[in-house]
């Protein structure tokens, strides 16, 4: 046994701690689920529905079954248990019966030797439809006939705030416009895959995933398994963004299994990808803000319909924090805001990264640079003066407790220095268009554009939101200490397993820290979505942590001496403070906490090309404490990257619900020359309830870029621009 | 056909049949009867391939080396990047039979077990790494990069890596850890 030491280990918290599975990752030896084999597997496919709107008028496995190597097919009248499965609410089919409501919806699956065949085999199952005609205008489904028994309506909130109805005095300034999203995709770079294996009573399965209890739950119910039987493990996740929030192919992984008796082994390619799973929610937009003249927020009206595709998936969160956070991260005397999420034959849309707050960002910072141009006001003076403060009230009537660096995060940016001008005989790599695009260095225009943007951390709205986190404290056979950390949180990319080890080595001094794989043996620990497992994983492992040095007698520093009768674990719960669901008036203390960002974005553009070039991504984010700045820095510029897809090309286009760019070849992601330089400026103040006084930096960074790209462009250019992604036609043509 | 030739056209082909087609993996139909292939410096042979499967399938399901990622198999992303005769290629645009004369090096060849390049090393160290699907993908785009052309500009360095796409990390600490590397940073 070696001598205790009171050496602080290397890689505690504030530290650019390495990811323990990094090495494992560039040398290509991380398993992610795709690479999952085991022998005697089969491989399952998918049968999905050419059709936005159908009845399934026959289903014939026939033809599939025929040819050899096919294992099974199975149908809805295969599925036992509910059937049904849905993040939120169980409104989906597990495989559709006798309607289709929307493209790609899964009819039947296919188990056989091999993929290829299996995949084969799935087109040769004959399905019999009769089209109907999709409802795919959102304004259109408020009133329609019901495409599910359970409505169009997936929720209708309204937030009233300080007698927004009365008359307002006269001389004050008023601004109104309509905006629009697109519909974006999370397109994580690892497709779904997994690997169901049968057992006695239930399933076991391996799979990318965001929240394994949820799916652990879902799957026996729509399958009528006990749960105790249906066991997740999370293997190597390629990505997330709120895409692998919802079940996917898990429910015909272990269908098949089940029926087959061998273990089946899914992955989708990127087209069946594109249909799996959800997308960001395409939003409409119509705003009036009013203020006087001096530029003091009156009021603050706006609707806003979100258009949640076939099934609910989680459009009621998302609509409401669409609502919520409508106004921005202003002051705002009076406000009404009234939101839809509705039901139409378009792809269900869910949670992606920033849910909801990235939709009305862009209409909120759209019309506070109108107003200040109505004002004639420094658009920056405009929102450092109505900037939120802590002690505020939300519109939502939620008093602001924690810290709230909205100004510090707006001078921050703004103080960051400016690119140098583009020199008269620029690499044509740096023209808008890239080399091949003809753009001229005199034709080109540049502009500056900001935004500042919030959200809240973790679940909300009465939401009964915890993680569970056990640690272990042994002594290995080299005589140290290790302490290995049990938690089901999802690692999904984002850097949690670093996390991790980080608050061991800091709460217990204990520099070996191992971390079991996620799974579903230990209680739950939430979904890493939000922006919530900094906080309530965390949490939850300091929890632990803290029961183990208690049990140790021990201080800070744990070590041998305090092992002497043998191992310690503790497995403790973290619950944030609880939360109120909102009343009818939209209002209650609905939320835990709030993060804050600000973006000032240049651009060059060509005006009759309709091209645009980010020069500089400059960025206040507020972080309440950098636990790992390399980490939060990744983030930062990871979000903001996926903002400026959304500015300028990402977008899954349908024709009559039907999606018609469901390939990386022409559903656009940014690569390195389309995304800028970000200089970042981490803004830390101490969040007083969070665990080390961090805020989750996972979603923040995506929300003002979107709205500050399009604020340059209009600079540059003039043009209204009231959709994102602008498209060239926009700029050169004024078409939106 | 000299490697160098095959190297080209696969930059240039329109994309091979997609995985969904029967031809194109899994060896249903038009089997090709073993052959050989040299991966990482070993003589691999290669069964149950069928004659239109990509070296990219092949890699992954024939010999097991899953470093080579599939997240488009249509050349877009390149997540399945590996060297033909030291020449970056998208592995999903080449026929695993065609590459029989030529040296395929894939990420896990790049280094012993246990060891790391500068390369590898220069993406942990300045967080080139999130959820890392794309990182070996990456780190052979970078490691060739940096043979032919180790003084690039940042702009060229970003030209060389524009067919790599990162969904996670908006590339700013990849292009960080490839000019640490080109600046000879421990």
């Amino acid at each position: 046994m070696s001598a205790p030491t009171l050496a602080r280990p290397r890689h505690t918290l504030g530290t650019d701690a390495p990811r323990p599975d990094g090495e494992a990752k560039v040398s290509g030896r991380f398993a992610y689920s795709s690479d999952l084999r085991v022998d005697g597997m089969l491989w399952g496919a998918t049968v999905r529905s050419p059709y936005a709107s159908a009845r399934i008028l026959a289903i014939d496995p026939g033809p599939a079954l025929a040819l050899p190597g096919v294992v099974a097919v199975v149908t809805a009248q295969d599925v036992g248990g509910s059937g049904r499965h849905g993040l939120s609410r169980p409104d989906q089919p597990v495989l559709a019966a006798d309607v289709v409501r929307h493209h790609g919806e899964p009819i039947a699956a296919v188990a056989a030797t091999s993929l290829a065949l299996a995949r084969r085999a799935a087109t040769l199952v004959a399905v019999t439809y009769a089209s109907v005609d999709p409802l795919v205008d959102p304004d259109a489904a408020l009133a329609a006939p019901p495409l599910h028994p359970d409505g169009n309506v997936y929720r209708h909130l309204v937030v009233r705030h300080g007698a927004p109805e009365d008359p307002l005095p006269a001389g004050l300034v008023s601004v109104e416009g309509s905006y629009e999203v697109g519909m974006q995709d999370s397109a994580f770079l690892g497709p779904e895959s997994g690997l169901a294996t049968p057992t006695e009573h239930g399933v076991d399965l391996a799979v990318s995933t965001q929240f394994l209890h949820s799916d652990r739950d879902q799957i026996a119910a729509a399958l009528g398994l006990d749960r105790a039987h249906v066991r997740l493990t999370l293997a190597g996740v390629g990505g997330a963004f709120g895409g692998r929030e919802d079940l996917s192919l898990h429910l015909a992984a272990c269908l098949l299994a089940r029926r087959t008796g061998r273990p089946v082994g899914m992955r989708y390619d990127r087209a069946e990808s594109f249909l799996g799973h959800v997308h960001r929610h395409p939003a409409r937009l119509w705003y009036r803000h009013t203020a006087t003249p001096e530029g003091d927020l009156v009021r603050v009206e706006a609707r806003v319909l979100l258009d949640g595709g076939a099934y609910a998936s989680t459009s009621a969160a998302v609509l409401g924090n669409a609502v919520c956070f409508a106004a921005g991260p202003y002051r705002v005397c009076s406000a009404r805001i009234e939101g839809w999420a509705v039901r139409t034959n378009n792809p269900p849309c869910g949670a992606m990264r920033g849910f909801g707050c990235v939709q009305t960002c862009f209409g909120h910072e759209s019309q506070m640079d109108a107003l200040a141009a109505a004002l004639d006001m420094d658009p920056l003076a405009l929102r450092l003066r109505n900037a939120l403060e802590p002690g505020d009230r939300l519109i939502t009537g939620q008093r602001i407790t924690g810290a709230a660096p909205v100004r510090a995060c707006l001078t921050a940016a703004a103080a960051l220095p400016l690119p140098p001008p583009l020199p008269a005989d620029p690499d044509p790599l740096t023209l808008p268009g890239g080399a091949g695009l003809s753009a001229q260095a005199a034709d080109v225009r540049r502009g500056v554009g900001l935004a500042v943007g919030f959200k809240n951390l973790m679940f909300s709205e009465g939401f009964d939101d915890y993680s569970t986190a056990s640690v272990r404290v042994e002594i290995d056979t080299d005589g140290e200490l290790v302490a290995t950390v049990h938690c089901a949180a999802a690692e999904v990319g984002q850097g949690f397993v670093t996390l991790a080890g980080q608050i061991v080595r800091s709460e217990l001094g204990i520099e070996r820290v191992a971390l079991r794989a996620a799974d579903t043996a230990i209680g739950e620990a939430g979904s890493s979505s939000a922006s919530r497992q900094t906080w309530m994983s965390g949490g939850a492992i300091a929890s632990a942590c803290a029961a183990v040095r208690e049990r140790a007698g021990a201080g800070p520093h744990l070590d041998a001496r305090h092992l002497r009768d043998g191992p310690i674990e503790e497995t403790r719960v973290f619950r944030h403070a609880p939360t109120q669901a909102l009343d009818d008036d939209g209002q209650g203390d609905a939320h835990v906490s709030f993060v804050f960002a600000a973006t000032r974005v240049v651009v060059d553009v060509d005006p009759e090309l309709g091209s645009v070039n980010v020069v500089q991504v400059a960025t206040g984010q507020d972080v309440g404490r950098a636990l790992n700045p390399l980490s939060v820095t990744g983030q930062i510029e990871g979000g903001i990257a996926q903002g400026l897809g959304l500015a300028l090309f990402e977008e899954l286009r349908t024709e009559g619900g039907v999606v018609v760019n469901a390939s990386l070849r022409d559903y656009l992601l940014p690569t390195t020359l389309d995304v800028a330089e970000v200089v970042t400026a981490l803004v830390e103040q101490p969040e007083p309830d969070a665990p080390f006084g961090a805020k989750g930096v996972g979603e923040i960074p995506t929300i003002p870029i979107t709205p500050a790209i399009v604020a340059a462009i209009r600079d540059a250019t003039g043009r209204a621009l009231r959709r994102v992604p602008v498209r060239p036609a926009d700029i050169a043509l004024g078409e939106a | 056909m000299t490697p160098a030739h095959l190297a080209r056209v696969a930059a240039a082909a329109t994309p091979t049949p997609a995985a969904d087609t029967p031809a194109a993996a899994g060896g249903i139909q038009d089997p090709a009867g073993p052959y050989a292939l040299r991966v990482n410096g070993e003589v691999r042979q290669v069964r149950g391939a069928g004659a239109a499967d990509s070296l990219l399938r092949v890699l992954r399901d024939e010999l097991g080396l899953t470093g080579a990622k599939d997240a488009c198999e249509q050349g877009r992303c390149g997540s399945c990047s590996v060297l033909l005769d030291g020449t970056l290629v998208a592995s999903c645009l080449v026929l695993a039979a065609d590459a029989q004369d030529a040296e395929v090096m894939t990420v896990e060849g790049l280094a012993a077990a246990g060891e790391r390049t500068r390369v590898q090393q220069a993406f942990l160290d300045h967080g080139a790494v999130q959820c890392g699907f794309c990182t070996p993908g990456f780190v052979v785009a970078a490691t060739a990069l940096l043979t032919e052309a180790p003084d690039a500009t940042e702009v060229e360095v970003r030209e060389a890596l524009s067919g790599n796409i990162c969904r996670c990390t908006g590339y700013g600490r990849i292009v960080a850890a490839v000019r640490a590397v080109q600046a000879g940073d421990p």
